[in-house]
């Protein structure tokens, strides 16, 4: 078996959650090639080279792919794919982007963010936004497959060093160019593979407010998140939001500001190893899956827990 | 120009979902089913389409049982046009899903096509992705913003850090995110209206597709529980269990 993980990147440096994909490609088995494509990716595929269990690094370096637009970036994996046994990428929104088109290009199903691996055929993935967990086996040649980060431990992105090799091939499909981005300017670690999370809801009252958790979030060298409550009363941006409709995240510590727990919620953080809520509802369902619970004003509480640290 | 939106039926959002005891799937026997609220959306950005006046006509798709004409009818009081029912009392997975849309693509070359990014059931987030490539369209997925300008539209995308707006070619797909906008409720007027819209019913088979699943479900389970943990007195106590007994500071 040979599989080709689509690297995910942005030009310079590598995202660790191809270090997450890689994880699973090792619990498929075989040899395991990486494909980076981008425009001026030099520097991210050097990066992948060092991966451990990495053979191979396959670098398609063209304007074409310079903005991952999933038309172009389709073409080429699917052309390329052709000879794998498995093609892999992340589930992040780049990943969800261009990997179903690869697969109706290839006339394959495409099996969305796995959990685990059971056998080379056979994938474990949440659906029903976590509450139901399904074992699906597929018959397809080519199984194309997102990796949800958060199922697999990440390999060393260090201690490989797989030979670089080139594709010529350029494929434009003509349909689309990138206009613009407008993109969060942040310190912090990025949500999804940050090893500490602390989130407001609706209990902060405002965006302002969400000072108070970023504070605290420099403090610990986490990432600030949202729930669903507080991105619809405009408190934060969407990209800050955790739970089914959003971000799926798993860190070491998870801390809960003023979040009631909807289900929609739970779904995007019950996998994390510790989850703390401060609630002032003490019949807040958050505090059933708490680890540890603080019943109290959060306006209270955040300032004192950010004196503390 | 026209504008096609696929929507699906699914289990209603507000209801708990209950894994089967024998771990077949999950219970869908008496529960209130509904449109996929990313559908919702993708309904609701087309109705604006039209009243902006870059719209002229809406169709709406649905596949799946005969319930599924609910969904259409919805989507008819919300300002569609009329509605194509797909149907089939089969497992119908996404390539298939694609196959058949774009059989209705081919019928009625529309100019957008607008779809919710993922059902809430299947959580799969590929059939608008498949549409686009087995039609050769371009697509704008986890829409936040579509603006129609001549022969092209531009998307604003949802994506991971920030947006990304792309432009597109017409025709072309799109699928919506949740902040594209906030969609109406049909007014009874328009209820009772659109149950006089035309609603013609296809088979896949008439469409030219014959559907292949690829993926066999061998079993669904509920998720692991999480134990509850302590209540802890005070900011300093939740300080020191995190430090000394969870080691996470």
């Amino acid at each position: 078996m040979s599989i080709l993980v689509i690297a995910d990147h942005d030009n310079s440096t590598l995202k660790s959650a191809t270090l997450n994909v890689v994880a699973a490609a090792n619990a498929i088995g075989g040899e395991i090639v990486v494909l980076v494509a981008g425009e001026n990716c030099g520097a991210a595929a050097e990066a992948a080279s060092k991966v451990a269990g990495v053979s191979k690094v396959l670098v398609a370096d063209n304007a074409a792919y310079g903005h991952q637009l999933a038309e172009n970036l389709s073409l080429l994996v699917a052309d390329l794919g052709k000879g794998y046994s498995h093609i892999l990428s992340s589930a992040g929104t780049t990943g969800k982007d261009f990997m179903p088109r690869v697969a109706a290009l290839l006339d394959v199903a495409q099996i969305s963010d796995i959990i685990r691996v059971e056998s080379a055929d056979t994938f474990v993935r949440p659906f029903y936004a976590g509450n139901a967990i399904a074992t699906v086996k597929s018959s397809d040649a080519i199984k194309v497959i997102t990796v949800r980060s958060t199922g697999f431990d990440a390999v060393s992105a260090e201690g490989g060093s797989a030979a670089v090799e080139a594709v010529a091939e350029v494929k434009d499909a003509g349909v689309s160019s990138f206009v613009k981005a407008e993109m969060a300017k942040s310190d912090r670690p990025e949500l999804t593979s940050a090893s500490i999370v602390i989130s407001g809801g609706r209990g902060m009252q405002n965006g302002d407010n969400f000072k108070m958790l970023e504070a605290i979030a420099d403090k610990l060298g986490a990432a600030v998140g949202a729930s669903r409550a507080a991105v619809d009363a405009g408190f934060v941006p969407n990209d800050m939001q955790v739970g089914q409709t959003g971000k799926i995240v798993a860190p070491n510590l998870y801390i809960a500001v003023g979040i009631s727990g909807a289900i929609q919620h739970l779904a995007g953080m019950s996998g994390s190893k510790v989850i703390v809520a401060i609630n002032k509802d003490e019949e807040a369902p958050i505090f059933q899956v708490a680890d540890y619970g603080l019943v109290a004003d959060l306006f209270e509480a955040v300032p004192e827990l950010e004196k503390a640290l | 120009m026209k504008v096609l939106v696929a929507v699906k039926r699914v289990i209603d959002y507000n209801v708990k979902v209950r894994v089967k005891a024998d771990n077949t799937g999950v219970d869908l026997t008496n529960v209130k089913m509904a449109m996929n609220p990313f559908c919702e959306i993708a309904v609701e950005e087309a109705v604006r389409l039209k009243e902006k006046g870059v719209a002229t006509e809406i169709v709406v798709v649905s596949i799946g049982p005969k319930t599924s004409q609910e969904q259409i009818r919805t989507a008819l009081a919300l300002g569609a046009d009329r509605g194509i029912q797909i149907e089939t009392d089969e497992e119908v997975q996404s390539l298939d899903a694609a196959k058949l849309l774009k059989a209705v693509v081919d019928k009625e070359q529309p100019q957008l096509v607008i779809l919710g990014k993922q059902s809430i059931d299947s959580d799969n987030n590929q059939t608008g992705q498949m549409l686009a490539a087995l039609a050769g369209m371009g697509q704008g997925t986890f829409a936040s913003e579509v603006v129609v300008d001549g022969d092209k539209v531009n998307v604003t995308r949802e994506v991971d850090g920030g947006l990304v707006t792309v432009g597109l070619k017409l025709p072309a797909v799109v699928t919506t995110d949740l902040r594209l906008n906030e969609p109406r409720y049909a007014s009874l007027p328009n209820i009772m209206k659109a149950k006089k819209k035309p609603l013609e019913s296809v088979s896949p088979a008439d469409l030219g597709v014959t559907l292949s699943p690829r993926l066999t479900t061998l079993k669904v389970e509920e998720p692991p529980k999480r134990a509850g943990g302590i209540k802890v007195g005070s900011v300093s106590e939740l300080v020191e269990k995190l430090k000394n007994e969870a080691k996470v500071i």
